[in-house]
């Protein structure tokens, strides 16, 4: 039996768990107490005080988010000095932020703005000194505003605590206080690996992701040029919650429609990129494992976690797999099999990615992912910056028809589909590799052990009487972990499977910001991670290497995987970045 | 090594040698020689004498005369100091070359140099320290060994009772016996918030842990207060027996100090004070062959004040930035990586051994009926006899400024004191009969603080001092909550405006509602208490700022933009000693003729205000 | 008057010092503190490649340690100038007026606290309570103190160290 606390708050009498916040048991007893710095799991510090609340028999107020309710404690939450500390703070932290709210693209999804709303503030009564700092946009991918920074050092936890990285940190003190890379340089030349999570913990627009939109709008108007758009497996099951609709929606056709309307000349789907990354991973996984080669082989496919390793484990990276990562694979295929069977010039072809990731920004320009002096994929934008294309462009987004992606290289299987989700890739390459061992078609293709919401999925499958130990691991946090166990020699596994994001793609650095308190509610990861089963599910094909545009160009251009064409097109190297 | 015997043999053998220490009536043909070595004195040159002394002693080859570095005697005033014992002259002010003429006249021909002797305030000369008014209302319990004993020394510790209370409970107190004691004795916090120390050793005691800590708080952050440090220069030792024995109370086998690395002579001194309990097996495994293990380590603070909050100062041993944790938990639940934790401030500890040796009903006659004990107070400001004083609780603070220091300098009237540095507040002359104690100092507006107790005469300008401790508080604050981090800082914008003359009626309102709110929302002790000098000033001194933001004036010309300096043109003598000292040449004027302040030149240091001995500039 | 130590010094000379500390030190999170004043002792300030030295030893990440040097004063990230002269601000020498000697110390060298002159001769620093409350004001330079200070005094110190 669990154990009770009796509480009054508010006036309300309520029985709830020993151990649960006073936080916790507002919410219980429908009183939403207003939070800005924290985040449930991430960050429980009691810093930016919005959350305070007055306790009988106390001195001061209580910190609601950390501090535990006690038996027979009797808690107000909006007592008129609780209401005016707080308006207070918040005037506080208004005098010390840059307020240009109506050039914000966080506005209408900031927990500041939030906040100002709630409060009715109508000026600042405590306005003063603000320090204009100024803006990191070096980086391909993050854009660090220091001026919009709240202090709540959500992004801090994050990177410390569940990434691992540590790429930035509190600097100075007081009033001086930021949050700040080592001696204060460009992230660009730090350790981060741009995974972008503490985009997704910031609660205002002081993290945000480089913004490409312009450069697609600018390639859209130009006849010369013909423009493909790709999107990732994770973006479909997203994007639908930029306009409203619920967490986990799949909008797949709506999605294909509304890039139509944009104007792309092509869209193609990055799944038809992830069946050729099975097909070439899987191939070279059974070849490797053969050979005992760099066994065990770690996946590729995320360019955060290429960059980890690059940088902290480099004695690892003979491990990775070659595979280029889908949407690189796919626009290396545009650029060559495409444009030669449509007769384009390569030259003429802007390959735009819509990708959950920000990582993917500084991936796409890596001097190792091109061809004769072109770029595989020439643009990046994430799941966000479409959802702002597609409401610039006056689409009405929830009211649009279904469409299908373009051929050939639109078609795709439910292996490709799970790429999405932490284990995804790891099922899909084992559902390939074991018919290759066995040389049959096997039925059973759900390898459940790796799905869920662990951090870290170990299992021991057989395939053709053999065991392979496999592992799937999301957050670099945990990816740490596993790196360390095989340095140590202390792991056995044959495969590896390495995603950035706690939870995988769908949950990456460039998909719709949850505010902290949707995050406390609601398990987004699973929300999405079920969307995308379901359309594994629901595909007539599953395992990769039967999709048939795949098989089509191999036939008619690839050969076999592994071929030296292949070679060129679908593999690359990597470096060490320490 | 030694065993209990061998440090037994120790202190009486050596009590016997340094009896003339405390014995002024001791008939002997030794002398000792005590050079004040605390950090004080030192820096007027002070280690210079003590080499000048042994040289000369050296030289002229003189038996029987010792030549000891103490710690800090406390009327630094008058520093540096030397004291010859057994018979007890103080001289004052001493300089390196004064050391021959002190050999000479009193060691060789044993007569006193009269031009070094201490002179009272009423300009008495003073011949043995007990005449100094500056002891007389002076109780001295943590202080005991200060300035008595070479603090390099442990034998001299042992000597004077050292680790003769460790003994005792080690052999005779059972850990709850040894907290009853404290308990009973009423001991409280000396750093400030005065929470019950026996409580606090029970709470950690009670808690269940395999490995517990014991802290002391070394980090004087205060910026007018050096009780801690003297204690660190003066008697280590105390400090180091009093954490064994708190170790003992909870069960923790680990203690830790965190000290402030601008204290070096302290720091140096406290790590030969454990290297030598140490060697002599006082410091780690079985003590005394009771079966308990205890070892100390220092750690040194980097420079920010915050780290004397007790959950800063944990996170920046653990090697952090010293950002305060929110309490509950409290450390002695939840401390030291986690572990249950006790920490004390330094006069804390130094009160443990002489409860345990005296007793705890000796102990709790002393002071009042909810402040045992004494207090220990770092003098400062406008005051003659600047220095360290130990006072049962309850003295008056009219008693600690006028009997003990000695009054206001240049006839100047008493307009303030403030205790508790930037965390306490400012008592005005109508409470210059309130009895110094935890609750009496609460009420009116101010706290017991560490220690710092600032005498202010007219000359100063309250609004500016209120600016001074919010500076203080803007550049120690953390940044962790934001009610301290950009209220501290908007508060201290507001004075500023105030003091430039730009102030206005709604500010003072603006000031206190901002006061108000992170008094009560801010996370730690830091912000609770910064509003405080301002709340202080705010409530004894309106006036005063009602005059800044509404007369645009000064009346202390402290606020330049609301001052200007001027000659009285009939009380002006013409002696010229302002246009001597003016630094940018600002006053003009012939010889023997009125001067004028040329109001361009003028920067409004002041200089000119001090130095006219007809007071003739205002 | 003593000046401070040169504090140029080869990656060499800064490897071998940080290795011969990390034999004293063992590789605990909690010795970070530590390690930086022994290296700001030595150095007069924290080099970067020492940073990245203890970011390796202690599996500290650099911004973290960054985080740490700039929260507590005592840690610099530059060389402080042949001579510092720091002003106390402690409430016994601010009672006594010790904040026009600071404002004629910046007004002169056209610094502020924390900075350092051009030409490398000058920092200043404010620092609270040098523990010599009885000769308030106070003003050291290297470390030595003037005690009992007027703003007169200080104009003659510097115009010594000028002239040198």
């Amino acid at each position: 039996m669990e154990e009770l606390v009796n509480i009054t708050i508010d006036n309300q009498n309520i029985s709830v768990p020993k151990g649960t916040t006073i936080l916790e048991a507002a919410k219980k007893a429908g009183i939403d107490i207003p939070t800005l710095c924290f985040l449930k799991d991430i960050n429980e510090v009691g810093d930016c005080r919005m959350c305070i609340v007055k306790v009988e028999g106390r001195r001061g107020f209580a910190t609601s988010c950390i501090q535990k309710v006690e038996e027979g404690m009797v808690i107000n939450t909006h007592f008129p000095e609780v209401t005016e500390a707080r308006r207070v703070v918040l005037d506080l932290i208004l005098s010390n932020h840059d307020k240009s709210c109506l050039t914000c693209t966080r506005m209408g999804n900031c927990e500041l703005q939030d906040l100002a709303v709630k409060f009715g503030m109508q000026d600042i009564e405590f306005e003063g000194e603000r320090k204009e700092c100024e803006i990191d946009n070096l980086s391909p991918s993050i854009v660090r505003n220091p001026n919009k920074c709240v202090l709540c050092r959500r992004c801090v936890a994050t990177c410390k605590n569940i990434q691992k990285i540590g790429a930035i940190a509190s600097g100075n003190r007081g009033f001086d206080s930021n949050i700040t890379t080592a001696n204060n340089k460009s992230l660009m030349d730090t350790n981060c690996v741009f995974c972008g999570q503490c985009i997704e913990a910031c609660p205002t627009n002081a993290l945000c992701e480089k913004e490409n939109i312009e450069d697609v709008l600018e390639k859209l108007k130009d006849p010369e040029k013909h423009v493909v758009v790709q999107t990732a497996p994770a973006v479909r099951v997203a994007l639908g919650e930029e306009f409203g609709m619920p967490i986990g929606t799949n909008v797949t056709g709506k999605m294909v429609t509304a890039l139509k309307m944009l104007g792309f000349d092509k869209i193609f789907d990055t799944n038809t990129g992830a069946d050729f990354t099975i097909m070439e991973e899987a191939n070279e996984f059974v070849e490797r494992f053969k050979e005992n080669d760099n066994i065990p082989m770690i996946t590729s496919c995320c360019p955060a976690w290429v960059r980890y390793i690059e940088i902290n484990y480099p004695e690892l990276v003979p491990h990775l797999s070659s595979c280029k990562s889908p949407h690189e694979m796919l626009g290396s295929l545009i650029k060559t099999y495409y444009a030669k069977k449509e007769k384009i010039d390569p030259e003429k072809i802007y390959v735009v990615s819509v990708m959950p990731c920000i990582a993917k920004k500084y991936e796409r320009q890596r001097k190792e992912l091109s061809n004769t002096n072109l770029f595989d994929v020439d643009c990046v934008i994430t799941t966000r910056e479409l959802a702002r294309m597609i409401k610039q462009a006056n689409i009405k987004f929830d009211k649009l028809e279904s469409s299908e992606f373009d051929n050939p290289l639109g078609i795709s299987t439910g292996a490709a589909a799970i790429f999405g989700t932490t284990g995804g890739v790891m099922e899909a390459a084992l559902r390939t590799a074991q018919d290759i061992i066995t040389g049959e078609n096997l039925e059973k293709i759900d390898f459940t052990q790796v799905r869920g919401e662990k951090g870290i999925k170990k299992a021991i499958v057989n395939i053709g009487g053999k065991d392979i130990k496999v592992v799937a691991a999301s957050g670099l946090g945990n990816a740490q972990k596993i790196m360390e166990e095989i340095k140590s020699g202390k792991a056995d596994y044959q495969f590896v499977e390495i995603m950035a994001c706690p939870g995988g793609c769908i949950m990456g650095g460039g998909q719709p910001i949850k505010s902290s308190k949707i995050r406390a509610e609601v398990d987004v990861r699973k929300l999405r991670a079920d969307a995308i089963y379901s359309i594994d599910e629901t595909s007539t094909i599953r395992k990769s290497h039967e999709n048939p545009a795949l098989k089509k160009v191999y036939e008619e251009y690839l050969e076999s995987p592994s071929s030296y064409r292949a070679e060129k097109l679908l593999h690359t190297t990597y470096n060490n970045q320490r | 090594m030694k065993t209990l015997e061998e440090i037994n043999k120790i202190r009486t053998k050596k009590r016997k040698e340094l009896e003339l220490r405390v014995n002024t009536k001791l008939d002997t043909r030794e002398k000792h020689i005590l050079v004040c070595h605390g950090t004080g004195c030192t820096s007027s040159k002070s280690s210079e004498i003590l080499e000048n002394f042994k040289k000369i002693i050296k030289e002229k080859g003189i038996k029987n005369v010792r030549v000891i570095k103490t710690g800090c005697f406390g009327l630094c005033a008058k520093g540096p100091i030397v004291i010859i014992r057994p018979e007890d002259t103080f001289y004052a002010m001493v300089k390196p070359e004064d050391c021959e003429e002190i050999i000479q006249t009193h060691i060789v021909e044993g007569n006193k140099v009269e031009r070094l002797l201490c002179k009272d305030i009423d300009g008495k000369i003073v011949n043995s320290l007990d005449e100094l008014n500056f002891y007389k209302k002076q109780k001295r319990i943590a202080l005991k060994n200060c300035g008595v004993i070479n603090p390099e020394d442990i034998d001299e510790y042992i000597a004077f009772d050292g680790y003769l209370a460790l003994e005792k409970v080690l052999k005779n107190m059972t850990q709850d016996e040894v907290i009853q004691e404290i308990k009973d004795s009423g001991l409280r916090g000396r750093g400030g918030a005065g929470f019950p120390t026996g409580q606090k050793w029970e709470l950690t005691k009670k808690v269940e842990a395999e490995q517990k800590y014991v802290v002391c708080n070394a980090d004087e952050g205060d910026p007018g207060a050096f009780m801690d440090r003297s204690i660190l220069e003066g008697d280590p030792h105390c400090v180091i027996e009093a954490m064994i024995i708190a170790g003992y109370s909870i069960g923790a086998s680990k203690g830790y100090i965190y000290v402030r690395a601008e204290y070096p002579i302290a720091v140096k001194r406290f790590q030969i004070a454990i290297n030598q309990a140490r060697d002599y097996g006082i410091l780690g495994k079985n003590i005394f062959e009771s079966g308990f293990d205890f070892d100390i380590e220092i750690r040194l603070g980097a420079g920010a004040f915050v780290c004397g909050e007790e959950t800063a100062l944990l996170e920046s041993i653990e090697g952090r930035r010293g950002h305060p944790r929110v309490k509950p938990p409290y450390p002695a639940q939840s401390g030291l990586w986690g572990k249950p934790t006790l920490i004390n401030n330094v006069e804390t500890y130094a009160n443990i051994t002489k409860i345990i040796l005296n007793g705890a009903n000796w102990y709790n006659q002393i002071g009042t009926e909810k402040s045992k004990g004494t207090k220990v107070f770092a003098l400062g400001g406008n005051v003659n006899n600047i220095g360290l004083v130990e006072v049962p609780m309850g003295t008056t603070l009219r008693e600690i400024v006028y009997d003990i220091g000695g009054g206001i300098p240049n006839n100047r009237e008493f307009k303030a004191a403030q205790t508790g540095g930037p965390s306490g507040g400012c008592i005005p002359k109508e409470h210059l009969d309130t009895p110094i104690d935890y609750e009496s100092l609460k009420e009116i507006g101010s706290m017991m603080g560490s220690g710092g107790l600032i005498v202010m005469d007219d000359t100063k300008c309250m609004v500016s001092l209120a600016k001074f401790y919010l500076d203080f508080t803007v550049s120690e604050s953390c940044g962790k909550c934001t009610p301290c981090r950009i209220g501290t800082k908007r508060m201290h914008e507001i004075l500023e405006k105030i003091c430039d003359g730009n102030g206005e009626e709604e500010d003072l309102q603006r000031l206190e509602k901002l006061a108000l709110n992170i008094k009560e929302s801010s996370v730690c002790g830091l912000g609770q208490s910064a509003p405080n000098p301002v709340l202080s000033t705010l409530r004894y001194f309106n006036d005063e700022y009602k005059e800044h933001v509404i007369d645009k004036k000064c009346r202390s010309a402290e606020c330049k933009n609301l001052t200007q300096i001027e000659i009285e043109k009939d009380k002006c003598k013409g002696c010229g000693i302002c246009q001597r000292n003016c630094p940018v040449n600002a006053i003009e004027g012939e010889a023997r003729e009125v001067r004028v302040i040329n109001q361009d030149k003028c920067i409004k240091c002041g200089t000119c205000l001090t130095k006219c001995p007809f007071k003739a500039i205002k | 008057m003593s000046e401070n130590k040169k504090r140029t010094c080869s990656d060499k000379m800064i490897e071998d010092f940080m290795n011969k500390l990390f034999e004293i030190y063992l590789p605990e999170k909690d010795n970070l503190i530590q390690i930086l004043n022994e290296v700001q002792e030595e150095y007069g300030y924290i080099p970067e490649l020492a940073q990245k030295k203890i970011s390796e030893y202690l599996k500290i990440s650099m911004a973290e340690i960054y985080g740490v040097i700039t929260f507590y004063s005592r840690f610099t990230l530059e060389p402080k100038g042949k001579y510092t002269i720091s002003v106390c601000l402690g409430t016994a020498c601010f009672v006594k007026g010790s904040q026009k000697i600071l404002d004629r110390l910046q007004e002169r060298l056209k610094i502020e606290p924390g900075q350092t002159t051009e030409d490398g001769m000058f920092s200043i620093d404010k620092t609270r309570c040098v523990g010599a409350c009885g000769l308030a004001p106070v003003f050291t330079v290297n470390g030595e103190v003037y005690g009992k200070a007027t703003v007169k005094e200080l104009d003659e110190v510097l115009d010594k160290l000028l002239e040198k």
